[in-house]
């Protein structure tokens, strides 16, 4: 049942190469878009698909693109959005690096959509020999005519930049990206104005993950009906999960949304299970920002049902009990996991990663790291919970960009579901802090 | 008629339950100031003279209780009033929401916490934005044990010192240093809470207009070496004062001690923001009353120590605890006159939400 929309051909060798690509019925949706579309049809075909953000928002892509303006005389542009840094996500990276050509199909169908001439492609600066790979396959669509003026003689021009990344988790948000794609400093803006409005350099501008664009070939090919009747409700299509941590099979597999968590973690198609002698403690489902959840919330909503991989059956119960889909960084952790020490290694990468701009989440970050550190290492004081708790509180919702609500969501979620656990630290830290120590009280393993 | 119907219409805005009609396009922080101070959200990083400037600090969040005539839902998260423009019919909560004063607090918490707090010894104390907007929200203890950030005093130029850790990183002389001065040489270097302004490899600020960031920063971390440790501020008269000068409009404030000026500043407003901006000719080099034309003593009607003992009680702003505690004595005894503490425009139904939560005991 499972189907392929972006790792089809993943395997073919060579299929990095135009030809290969070309011969596994690549590009045919561009001739299709070009030839036989209007930019109108195309976002039509995309809102009927129900495409939802993958970059971890899950904001429907056929309503942001909608969202366009379009003024006389101002151009457009399109940013595509692969500045992938999400601790647990590495299914950009899987993506163009085996099959860039998907996504540069994907980025000309979009381009074409929205009425943008000049469109951006934004890797992270770590993935160089990525952009390296990236470049030349947008040289060689350059060659066959896929790129450029006139394209296929639609009198349609498109050209396609890659850029590459400072190297700054912060990038990945769209207005940080913009800011560092014009050369500034990678501070995210105040919105508003939404770069629908207002972007790169101050013309209307969509801003899409990669796997997003990557869906838009598909979509023309086979039509956004046929998309949206892969998944669950309004969960429509294949997501791409970075499966990681303590599992048997860990990888980027395509799923159809919807399937059942125990069975992405159990069933041999995908994770294969947890690692041989050990049994499943925790799960982070979206990335490392998402609150983490216990096993047995992971695998069950709190009515009893079994939790499917859809936005809404993730979110399910809110944060008391649920959790996100987010950019689908899939990490599962077994009992041999110390939840106060990846509390504090998540803490450490949000403050290492903060802008620094605004204040709650400047101070507030790296304070919450040094309380944990503090726990971790067996200096924590009884009070330190719910002061972590509190200054969590304070971050979240109270920033210019999502990065605090980051950082604050995992802190809290690690508390609200594992608070035992660094009552255990505070309460003995000699014994925590004996190398390899984990909390071995009660608590849910499946 | 027909000049009314140029006129835009005007938007009714409620701010903290007080009605006040603004222009199309200005913001909720401005439609407060509008009220009057005690409706006024803090602002440590907006400025109003400099674009771009706001939205870092949080210090001037608000909750939207309904967004507009048309759409009365509620903004989901608290607002910077100092980037959301109004909408007609519009509610704003400020400090009468539980929400908004819990996140002041926070804001504040965070400010201090890489903060020296050594007021004892900065130059700031008595007109510092930080000060009064930690006197206003914040608590009294701290709970941040570990250690704070610390930099290296810097010189930048011949006239500024940096004391980086001060800093807020409200981004003020930024914005002054690329829109008042003429070669921007000056910036943010470093991320998250190891980011500072910085000069670009040690290169001195050196034009005509480079001492206004003295004036706008609203803590003590650029500081005039021309007056440094020279006195107290609240030791200090201030007198308005201009002359002819060639570069700047030449109105400044003089700050005398005894018969000395030992400081010159641009005029301030009623919301501590510099209205026109001057020179370091006038800044620096013109210490002489012989060098003016005075005007007579400057009028301060903020809550400051400047003001202390010298303006009626009335035309200083009471801080929130104080208006807090004011409501409550009101709501216990409708009998007293609570003109006699100074404050207006205060009904204790106002506080209704806040003042459960806030009396409460810290956890």
């Amino acid at each position: 049942m499972a189907t392929k929309i972006l790792t089809e051909h993943i395997n073919v060798p060579g299929i990095e190469t135009f030809d290969v690509y070309r011969k596994q019925g690549g590009y045919t949706a561009v001739e299709k878009a070009l030839k036989t579309m209007t930019p109108d049809a195309i976002v039509e075909e995309v809102k009927k698909a129900g495409v939802r953000g993958r970059g971890g928002a899950g904001f429907p892509m056929g309503m942001k693109w909608s969202f366009l303006a379009k003024p006389e005389g101002v151009p457009r542009y399109l940013v595509c959005n692969a500045d992938e840094s999400e601790p647990g996500t590495f299914k950009d990276h899987y993506l163009m690096k085996n099959i860039p050509h998907l996504l540069i199909e994907g980025m000309i169908i979009s381009s074409y959509a929205l009425g943008a001439n000049k469109s951006f492609i934004y890797v992270r600066g770590e993935l160089m020999y990525v952009i390296h790979i990236l470049e030349k396959a947008i040289a060689e669509a350059k060659a066959e005519g896929f790129l450029g003026k006139n394209i296929l003689g639609s009198g349609y021009d498109l050209e396609l930049v890659v850029q590459p990344g400072g190297g700054a988790y912060i990038c990945g948000e769209e207005t940080a990206l913009l800011e560092s794609l014009e050369g500034k400093r990678g501070n995210p803006r105040n919105k508003p104005p939404f770069p629908a409005v207002k972007g790169l350099y101050q013309c209307p501008t969509v801003v899409n993950n990669v796997e997003s664009i990557a869906t838009t070939s598909w979509i023309v090919n086979h039509g956004g009906d046929a998309y949206a009747a892969i998944g669950i409700g309004r969960s429509t299509g294949t997501k791409l999960i970075s499966a990681s941590g303590h599992i048997n099979k860990p990888g980027v597999y395509e799923i159809d949304l919807g399937v059942p968590v125990e069975d992405f973690i159990f069933a041999d198609e995908w994770c294969g299970g947890i690692r041989p002698g050990h049994k499943f403690k925790a799960l982070v489902a979206g990335g490392s920002s998402v609150p983490i959840l216990p096993a047995n919330l992971a695998l069950t909503l709190a009515n009893g049902e079994k939790r499917l991989m859809s936005y809404e059956s993730l979110s399910d119960g809110g944060f008391a009990t649920g959790t996100m889909l987010g950019s689908g960084g899939f990490i599962v952790f077994d009992e041999t996991a110390c939840i106060v020490r990846n509390t504090w290694n998540f803490s450490r990468f949000y403050h290492h990663e903060s802008c620094g701009q605004c204040s709650p989440c400047r101070e507030g970050t790296g304070w919450m790291e040094k309380v944990l550190h503090r726990i971790e290492y067996g200096h924590g004081h009884q009070q330190d919970i719910d002061l972590l708790v509190d200054v969590a509180k304070k971050i979240e919702g109270n920033t210019i960009c999502p990065l605090g609500d980051a950082a604050a969501w995992p802190v809290a979620s690690a508390i609200r579901h594992f608070r035992d656990e660094f009552q255990w630290h505070i309460d003995h830290p000699s014994e925590a802090t004996q190398p390899g120590a984990v909390y071995r009280g009660e608590m849910a393993l499946i | 008629m027909a000049e009314q119907e140029i006129k835009p219409q005007l938007l009714k805005v409620t701010i903290d339950g007080i009605e006040v009609e603004v222009e199309p396009g200005t913001t909720i922080l401005q439609a407060a100031r509008k009220i009057g101070p005690a409706v006024a959200p803090p602002a440590m990083c907006y400025y109003q003279p400099l674009k771009g400037s706001g939205g870092k600090c949080r210090a001037c969040l608000v909750r939207v209780a309904a967004g507009s005539a048309k759409d009365p839902r509620p903004m989901p998260k608290l607002v910077a009033s100092c980037l959301t423009t109004v909408q007609d019919g519009m509610v704003v909560e400020n400090e009468t929401s539980p929400q908004v004063v819990e996140a002041r607090k926070g804001v504040v918490e965070f400010l201090l916490l890489n903060h020296p707090l050594d007021c004892p010894v900065c130059d700031q104390a008595g007109e510092c934005d930080l000060q009064n907007f930690a006197f206003d929200h914040g608590r009294e203890t701290t709970r941040y044990e570990e250690d704070r950030r610390t930099f290296e005093k810097r010189d930048i130029g011949p006239y500024i010192q940096l004391h980086m850790t001060r800093c807020i990183l409200c981004y003020r002389c930024v914005f002054t240093a690329d829109q008042i001065t003429n070669k921007r040489v000056h910036g943010v270097m470093g991320r998250g809470d190891a980011a500072e302004i910085s000069t670009y490899i040690e290169k001195a600020i050196d034009n005509d207009f480079s001492g206004n960031v003295i004036d706008v920063c609203p803590v003590g971390a650029l500081t005039d070496k021309t007056y440094r440790f020279k006195n107290r501020v609240w030791f200090t008269k201030p007198v308005d004062a201009h002359r002819d000068c060639p570069t700047c409009s030449g109105k400044v404030t003089l700050w005398y001690r005894g018969d000395d000026v030992i400081r010159v500043t641009a005029r301030k407003n009623e919301w501590n923001e510099v209205t026109e901006f001057i020179c370091n000719t006038c800044r620096f080099d013109k210490k002489k009353t012989s060098d003016w034309t005075i005007e007579g003593p400057t009028k301060i009607s903020r809550s400051s120590v400047i003001s202390a003992n010298k303006y009626r009680r009335d035309e200083i702003k009471p801080s929130f605890g104080q208006r807090l505690a004011a409501a409550e004595y009101k709501a216990i005894d409708d009998e007293r006159d609570t003109s006699q503490l100074g404050i207006q425009q205060l009904a204790p139904e106002r506080f209704a939400k806040v003042l459960p939560s806030a009396l409460e005991p810290e956890p």
